[in-house]
């Protein structure tokens, strides 16, 4: 085909859509990331230091040293103390990031990360501060499920919201993100809150029971990595599992690439927009439920402030939201957090306060390649209609 | 004057990454005349006339006018030059006035700085007086037909001095009678010394208005030829490269019992207007049904009423004996009705999926595609295999994406997905919108097919010749009401008349 009106008929966002799922692939987002560390080496220059003796430390600082065989001793010994914070991270990256991914193959926008997480932290929070006595699997078991429930039910609310009224679900996540935050902190401030640690004094929740902890894996005390990094796994696989090989998943992929096309083939449009971001609620429910169950153990004011949820949509976008893509995108900004703390970093070489502002910096600044890469294709292909020497544009096979 | 051409193209070569769609083509043009290029989809045609317009730069060879080489770099050389190009899509600013339209760009300014309206609406009447348009240059475009629209259109190409018209299948919108007018402009254009490019690919009206016809069959000029001695079948072996069946060959039907029974169907548009008022009718077993119509006769509203996927708000719609009257599109697929939609890319396939994943997507939730929630993968693509053969559909395997595929190929794959499921009624609407002869040629033999295995199909086209080759019983829509219904053999002026509203009698 060579004739303008078919190449516009196909032209539309789905087509766009289409070539950058497609043509992007592995390339874009390492290239993004490439970039973003250069510019970042630059950064680090004009503040007199040299960018790879600073690279080396955060990387040393994420634990990532700890698979090279020839780092022995108390080195050995630190990066598995580094890594397994890392990993601590990774896993409710990874868990946010499905929440945003599983949205968006349905065509929404989750930007309720934040919200749903919460309230599958409280609720797993709740059960793991009272029923006291019960056996461990059950007490874990229970707390995981409170927290899926709690998402589940948070974003499904966006989600019931969208299907029946048609309320857009970027405008109804992001008040309901704050109906969680403030109402998880009354629920632990309050002096009478439910959630209320033993200390009158301190806004601080009680801990959980020892028998609803994730078992822990490696490492020993508060810090250890626990089994929460399985369940991120497993998180991942029924990700893959849910959209390309059930029915659910089809439909759902159907209707984020071409509602029309899918309510024309008498796919519930709606249904799945419900289910879409019930399930994307359920993955970000379980990513509080196993921060509180497998690494905080207990929620204090200050935790009310984190990102994570939003940290959740830059590692989806940056993964592609494949699952390989959120595993590898989420071990990223995990060992940049880790690898800038200032437990991490060793300070000689290089301000832990200045590496978190790189560290974050360069996580804008992937983002902001990935994000780019629509606008490249927009202009990659509208270079046609402008006077150009030549004005290549993809082709699809003549008949 | 010298002897040179008005303008000549000699040579031009373009390709894009993977096709030659230009392969070193020649191509002239005499003052005063008509030269029609003609070609199937991916010819070529808008090609060359991107080329020559300055949309795209060729790789090789060079364009003359009046024999002395021009370089065009842009649409802004080429309307220098004097050449105007109509768009198949119009790009027009519907809530200005035909005469703002028309002077966009080059306005006539009172100070330097306000439009001079007056003076605009006096040009606008100029030139369309000494054209022999008849336009009313106040009016907004919104609330013109498309007809009108189109005239716009070419005063604008005349208002910036154009001497060379390109005009890019400009027939496609229009109903018979504005085609006929466009003829009449066209023809007291070129007796006022303007000439045109007129691309088509339907041979028709290629013979009827063009002096000369080039032929450009797969990025290569076969063969000009003047207007005398071409005939329909001639033209279409050079088009296609091998003999075509114009007429579609078909026994008379043999009717059976009603399969899609509509009684007393009322549908609103989107804009909650009445858009098909209190229509009845019945397709048999083993009959082809027209609906003929100018476009925006109800025509979609009915469809989508038929497809489930518009409520109606009154009537009744009884498939194979099975009421489904707004009950979704999933139970009329149920109830064994099959949907070949309008608009492919929009309706009919998931350009993002692949073909294997287009082809079930109607039948997913069932064994043996599924069980229990659970997909089979491989039982999808084997199915694949198999329909892909069966309906020769081409340019892919199971895991190609759909937007892959050319439009012919994609259509033979919607065709696939809808018989294969064994339908009692198939509605067709617009079958073979924007495919080339080949494909269109497998469309209709394919449709007929079906008929005659039985099925009871609605064809809802707003080609008059698809129209009176397919059907055994033609209806036509004018404003939501059936004002007409024909046998097989009504002449294609009655026909037109109707569709505009006229009644029997006025023929």
């Amino acid at each position: 085909m060579t004739e303008p009106p078919e190449a516009q008929e196909s032209g539309g966002f789905s087509g766009l859509a289409g070539f950058y799922e497609r043509a992007g692939g592995v390339v874009v987002p390492l290239a993004a990331t490439v970039l973003a560390f250069l510019i970042g080496g630059l950064v680090v220059l004009i503040t007199g230091h040299n960018p790879l003796t600073a690279y080396r430390a955060i990387f040393d600082g994420a634990g990532f040293n700890w698979v090279f065989p020839w780092v022995q001793g108390d080195d050995r010994a630190a990066a598995a103390r580094n890594l397994q914070q890392t990993l601590r991270f990774a896993g409710p990256f990874m868990l946010t990031a499905l929440a945003v991914a599983f949205a968006f193959r349905c065509g929404l926008f989750n930007i309720g990360g934040q919200g749903q997480y919460w309230v599958g932290f409280i609720a797993a929070l709740w059960i793991g501060t009272h029923l006291g006595g019960l056996n461990r699997p059950s007490h874990v078991a229970l707390g995981i499920a409170a927290g899926i429930v709690g998402g589940l039910v948070w974003g499904g609310i966006a989600g019931l919201l969208r299907a029946t009224v048609g309320a857009h679900e970027v405008i109804t996540t992001i008040m309901l993100n704050w109906i969680a935050i403030w109402g998880g902190q009354w629920l632990v401030e309050a002096p009478n809150g439910h959630l209320h640690g033993p200390v009158a004094s301190l806004p601080r929740s009680a801990v959980i029971f020892d028998s609803a902890k994730l078992w822990p894996l490696w490492g020993v005390g508060p810090l250890a990595l626990s089994a929460a990094i399985f369940v991120a796994l497993a998180g991942l696989v029924v990700y893959y599992l849910v959209l390309n090989r059930t029915t659910l998943g089809f439909g759902i992929r159907a209707v984020g690439f071409n509602p029309e096309a899918a309510r024309y083939s008498g796919i519930p449009v709606r249904r799945s927009y419900f289910l879409a971001l019930g399930i994307a609620g359920a993955f970000a429910g379980l990513a509080g439920a196993v921060d509180v169950l497998g690494a905080k153990f207990a929620v204090d004011t200050s935790d009310f402030a984190t990102q994570i949820g939003f940290t959740g949509i830059a590692v989806a976008l940056l993964g592609r939201n494949k699952a390989v893509g959120i595993f590898f995108a989420a071990l990223l900004f995990a060992g940049l957090q880790t690898g800038t703390s200032t437990r991490a970093l060793d300070p000689s070489i290089f301000d832990p306060a200045l590496a978190t502002d790189l560290a974050t910096m360069i996580q804008a600044l992937v983002i902001f390649f990935v994000g780019a890469e629509l606008l490249i294709v927009f202009i990659w292909r509208a270079r046609r209609y402008l006077p150009l020497r030549s004005a290549p544009r993809e082709e699809p096979a003549p008949l | 004057m010298s002897d040179a051409s008005l303008l000549e193209l000699k040579g031009i070569t373009k390709r894009f990454p993977g096709v030659v769609a230009n392969d070193g083509v020649d191509f002239d043009l005499e003052r005063g005349e008509v030269h029609a290029l003609l070609g199937e989809n991916g010819a070529g045609k808008s090609t060359l006339m991107n080329v020559l317009y300055g949309l795209y730069q060729p790789d090789e060879g060079e364009i003359r006018i009046n024999g002395k080489p021009v370089s065009i770099r842009s649409p802004k050389d080429a309307i220098d030059l004097g050449i105007g190009m109509v768009h198949q899509h119009f790009m027009l600013i519907p809530v200005m006035t035909v005469a703002e339209n028309i002077v966009l760009a080059a306005e006539p300014t009172r100070a330097g700085v306000f439009l001079d309206y007056d003076a605009a609406v006096k040009r606008v009447q100029e030139i369309a007086r000494t054209f022999n348009f008849a336009i009313e240059p106040r009016a907004r475009v919104q609330s013109i037909g498309v007809g009108q629209q189109q005239r716009v259109e070419i005063l604008k190409a005349l208002h910036r001095g154009a001497e060379i018209l390109i005009l890019d299948e400009p027939t496609a919108v229009l109903t018979p009678q504005e085609a006929h007018e466009l003829f009449g402009i066209l023809r007291s254009l070129t007796q006022e010394g303007m000439s045109v490019v007129f691309i088509s690919h339907k041979l028709n009206e290629v013979l009827e208005i063009a002096d000369r016809i080039t032929v450009l069959r797969r990025g290569k000029k076969i063969e000009t030829l003047p207007r005398a001695g071409a005939t329909t079948e001639k033209l279409a072996r050079l088009m296609v490269g091998r003999d075509v069946l114009l007429r579609v060959e078909k026994p008379p039907s043999e009717p059976g019992e009603p399969l899609l029974q509509v009684n007393g169907l009322s549908v609103t548009d989107d804009l909650g207007l009445e858009a098909v008022h209190d229509v009845s009718f019945d397709v048999r077993a083993g009959e082809i049904v027209g609906i003929a119509g100018v476009d925006g006769n109800g025509q979609s509203e009915l469809v989508d009423a038929l497809t489930g996927l518009r409520r109606p708000t009154s009537g009744r719609i009884v498939v194979a004996g099975k009421d489904i009257t707004g009950r979704g599109a999933r139970s009329s697929f149920d109830a064994g009705e099959g949907h070949i939609p309008e608009d492919r890319h929009r309706y009919g396939l998931v350009l993002d999926f692949n073909l294997a994943e287009n082809l079930a997507l109607h039948d997913y939730r069932r064994e043996p595609d599924s069980k229990f929630g659970w997909l089979f993968p491989k039982r999808l693509l084997s199915r694949a295999r198999r329909l892909l053969k069966e309906f020769d559909v081409r340019g892919g395997s199971p895991q190609t994406l759909a937007s892959a595929l050319s439009g012919g190929n994609q259509q033979k794959l919607v065709i696939a997905r809808e018989v294969a499921r064994d339908p009692r009624v198939l509605v067709s609407a617009q079958p073979t919108r924007g495919l080339d002869i080949g494909a269109i040629e497998f469309v209709h033999r394919r449709l007929v097919e079906e008929r005659d295995e039985g099925r009871a199909i609605l064809l809802v086209s707003l080609e008059l010749d698809e129209i009176l080759s397919l059907s055994d019983r033609i209806l036509v829509l004018y404003e939501g009401r059936f004002v007409a219904e024909y046998g097989p053999d009504v002449s294609d002026e009655e026909l037109g008349i109707a569709m505009t509203g006229g009644s029997r009698e006025a023929a």
